[in-house]
C-alpha cells in the first residue's frame, strides 16, 4: 500500500477543504477503500478520516414524515432500527442481504453508496481497465464477463454497481445531501451516478471535496411498506454480491396496483430504476401476466455485453418473483436468509 | 509523522505511537501488542479470521486502520476467558468439536460472541448460519460451529436470567 497523509478534521467544513486537494479521498469505515488500497487499485495521497465528525450518525424522523439518515450510520444499525425496518422493509432486507455481519457492523451508509465495482478486471492491476486507468482498454469485453452489465453499458466499460442497499433506495426516490466547496446541495440518488459512456472513471456527479452527509427517504416511500421486497440471486447462499437483484414495492388498493416501484441491481453501472415497468403496472391487477409484461418492459433495452445473455431472462424472472412476493405482503420479520429467491412464496407469516 | 492513539485492549488502556498510518488494527494487535490469537487469513475482509469486537461489535480488523480507531475498546480472543475459566462460547466449541485445524477458531468465537450479543439470531439454526457466514472454515466444521453457537447462547441466556432473577 502506498503511503498517505492522514488527516482527521474536526468539522465538515474542514473535511471538505482537506478533501478538495488533488489525490485526497475520504475514509469512513474503509471496508472497500482499504481493500482497494491493499490491492494497489487506488492509491490516495491523503486520507481524510470523517469517522470522528459529530452529527453524522443519526436516524431522524422528519416533521414531514420522511427520514434522514446520517452518512456515518452503520449498515447494521440502520437495518435493525425498528421504525426504519418497519417503514422501509425492502431497504432493511437489502442491507441484511449484503456482505457479512462484520462488514455490516462497520460499513457506513455514505460508503455503501460510493463503493466501487467488483469487476475482476478492475481489481486486477495487470489487466486493462478504463475505469482504473482511463484509455487503457477493457479486458472484460473479451474476457470472463458472464456477471457484467446488460443495461447502460458502453464499449469502454461493462462493470456493474455492486450495492444491494441502493436498489430499493432508488426505487423509493432517496435523496442525498452533499456538502461541498460551494455549500450544501441535494440530488436524487438516481442522479448521483453516471453511466460509463466514454469516461467510466467518472462514476458519480460528485466534485472534489464533495461529502455526502446524509440520505433522505421521502414520506411517500412509507406508503409501500405493506408490499415491499428485495430479492437477490447470488452464486452462493450467503455473503455474495448479486448476479441480479430486484426491489419491488407496491401500493395495492381494492385489488388494484395504485402505484409501483421497481429497481434492479447487478445489471448496470448504477442501481437501475425501471420507470417504464412501473408505468405498465399502475392501475392493473397484481397478477402474473401483468408482472411478466412489466418485466419485459424493464429489460426492453437490455443487450448482452458478453457471455451474459442469461441475465436478461434471469432479471425478468426475478422481477416477476419480487412482484409476486411483494403482492403477497411484506413478511412480519425479515427472513432468516434475507432476499433469498429460493424461499417459499407461501408459508411465511405476512401482514397486509 | 507519527500519530499517538489510545486503545483499551482486553480491558487494559494502551497508549500507542504509530509511525505509519497504514497499520491495520490486525497488524497492530499481532505485531505490536503480541496478541497473535487474532489471525490473518485473507487480509482482505473475506474470511473473518481477524474478527475482533470493537465497542462490543464484531468487525474485520484487517480492514480497520488502527489510527482511525483512536479511543476504541477492543476485545480479542485473549480477553474472553476469566483466568482458567473459559468463556461459554470457547467451552461450547470444545464440547461440540467446532474446529479441526483451529486457524479460523478465534475469529469464529469472536464472531459468535458478537452474534449472541446482537440478539437477532435467537435459537434458529438458519439465522445462526446466516449470521456466521462472514467466517469461513476451510476444514468444514460448520455443523459443530452452529451447534456450539446455539448451545453457548442458551447458556448465556440462562446465566443472564439467573443474574436478573
Amino acid at each position: 500500500m502506498k503511503n498517505f497523509d492522514y488527516v482527521r478534521p474536526a468539522t465538515v467544513a474542514e473535511a471538505v477543504a482537506a478533501a478538495a486537494a488533488p489525490g485526497a479521498a475520504y475514509l469512513a469505515a474503509g471496508t472497500n477503500l482499504l481493500d482497494l488500497m491493499k490491492g494497489g487499485i487506488t492509491h490516495p495521497d491523503r486520507l481524510v478520516d470523517i469517522t470522528h465528525l459529530a452529527g453524522l450518525d443519526g436516524i431522524d424522523r422528519l416533521p414531514d414524515g420522511g427520514v434522514r439518515i446520517g452518512a456515518l450510520v452503520r449498515n447494521a444499525d440502520l437495518a435493525h432500527d425498528p421504525d426504519f425496518a418497519k417503514s422501509y422493509p425492502a431497504v432493511a432486507e437489502a442491507l441484511l442481504s449484503g456482505a457479512s455481519a462484520q462488514l455490516r457492523n462497520a460499513a457506513t451508509v455514505g460508503g455503501n453508496l460510493l463503493q466501487r465495482t467488483r469487476c475482476g478486471y478492475f481489481y486486477d492491476s495487470a489487466s486493462a481497465c478504463n475505469k482504473r486507468q482511463p484509455g487503457s482498454g477493457c479486458d472484460a469485453r473479451g474476457g470472463e464477463n458472464r456477471l457484467h452489465a446488460v443495461l447502460g453499458w458502453s464499449e469502454a466499460c461493462i462493470a456493474t454497481h455492486p450495492s444491494d442497499f441502493c436498489v430499493p433506495l432508488v426505487a423509493l426516490d432517496a435523496v442525498v445531501e452533499i456538502e461541498g466547496r460551494t455549500g450544501r446541495r441535494e440530488i436524487a440518488l438516481e442522479a448521483l451516478y453516471r453511466l460509463p459512456g466514454d469516461a467510466p472513471e467518472r462514476e458519480s456527479v460528485l466534485q472534489p471535496g464533495d461529502l455526502i452527509v446524509a440520505l433522505r427517504l421521502p414520506a411517500e416511500a412509507r406508503a409501500f411498506s405493506a408490499h415491499a421486497r428485495y430479492l437477490k440471486v447470488r452464486e452462493r447462499t450467503s455473503y455474495a454480491f448479486a448476479i441480479v437483484s430486484a426491489a419491488a414495492a407496491l401500493q395495492i388498493e381494492r385489488g388494484t396496483i395504485r402505484e409501483a416501484r421497481l429497481a434492479l441491481g447487478g445489471v448496470a453501472a448504477k442501481p437501475w430504476r425501471a420507470h417504464q415497468a412501473e408505468a405498465t403496472l399502475a392501475g392493473c391487477r397484481p397478477e402474473p401476466a401483468v408482472f411478466r409484461a412489466a418485466a419485459k418492459a424493464a429489460l426492453a433495452e437490455a443487450k448482452p455485453s458478453g457471455d451474459n445473455q442469461f441475465k436478461i431472462e434471469l432479471a425478468q424472472r426475478i422481477i416477476v418473483r419480487a412482484l409476486t412476493l411483494a403482492t403477497a405482503g411484506t413478511p412480519q420479520r425479515i427472513p432468516a436468509l434475507p432476499a433469498s429467491a429460493f424461499a417459499p412464496i407461501s408459508g411465511a407469516s405476512h401482514h397486509a | 509523522m507519527s500519530f499517538s492513539i489510545s486503545l483499551t485492549v482486553n480491558g487494559v488502556r494502551r497508549n500507542i505511537e504509530l509511525e505509519d498510518p497504514r497499520v491495520t488494527l490486525l497488524d497492530l494487535l499481532r505485531e505490536r501488542l503480541d496478541l497473535t490469537g487474532t489471525k490473518k487469513g485473507c487480509d482482505r475482509g473475506q474470511c473473518g479470521a481477524c474478527t475482533v469486537l470493537i465497542d462490543g461489535r464484531r468487525i474485520n480488523s484487517c480492514l480497520a486502520l488502527a489510527v482511525s480507531h483512536d479511543g476504541a475498546d477492543v476485545l480479542t480472543i485473549e480477553g474472553v476467558a476469566r483466568g482458567d475459566v473459559l468463556h461459554p462460547v470457547q467451552a461450547a466449541f470444545i464440547a461440540h468439536d467446532g474446529l479441526q485445524c483451529g486457524f479460523c477458531t478465534p475469529g469464529q468465537i469472536m464472531s459468535a460472541i458478537g452474534l449472541i450479543g446482537e440478539g437477532q439470531a435467537g435459537d434458529d439454526p438458519e439465522r445462526v448460519r446466516e449470521g456466521m457466514s462472514g467466517n469461513l472454515c476451510r476444514c468444514g466444521a460448520y455443523a459443530g460451529i452452529t451447534e456450539a453457537v446455539l448451545d453457548a447462547r442458551q447458556d448465556l441466556v440462562a446465566a443472564n436470567e439467573r443474574r436478573s432473577a
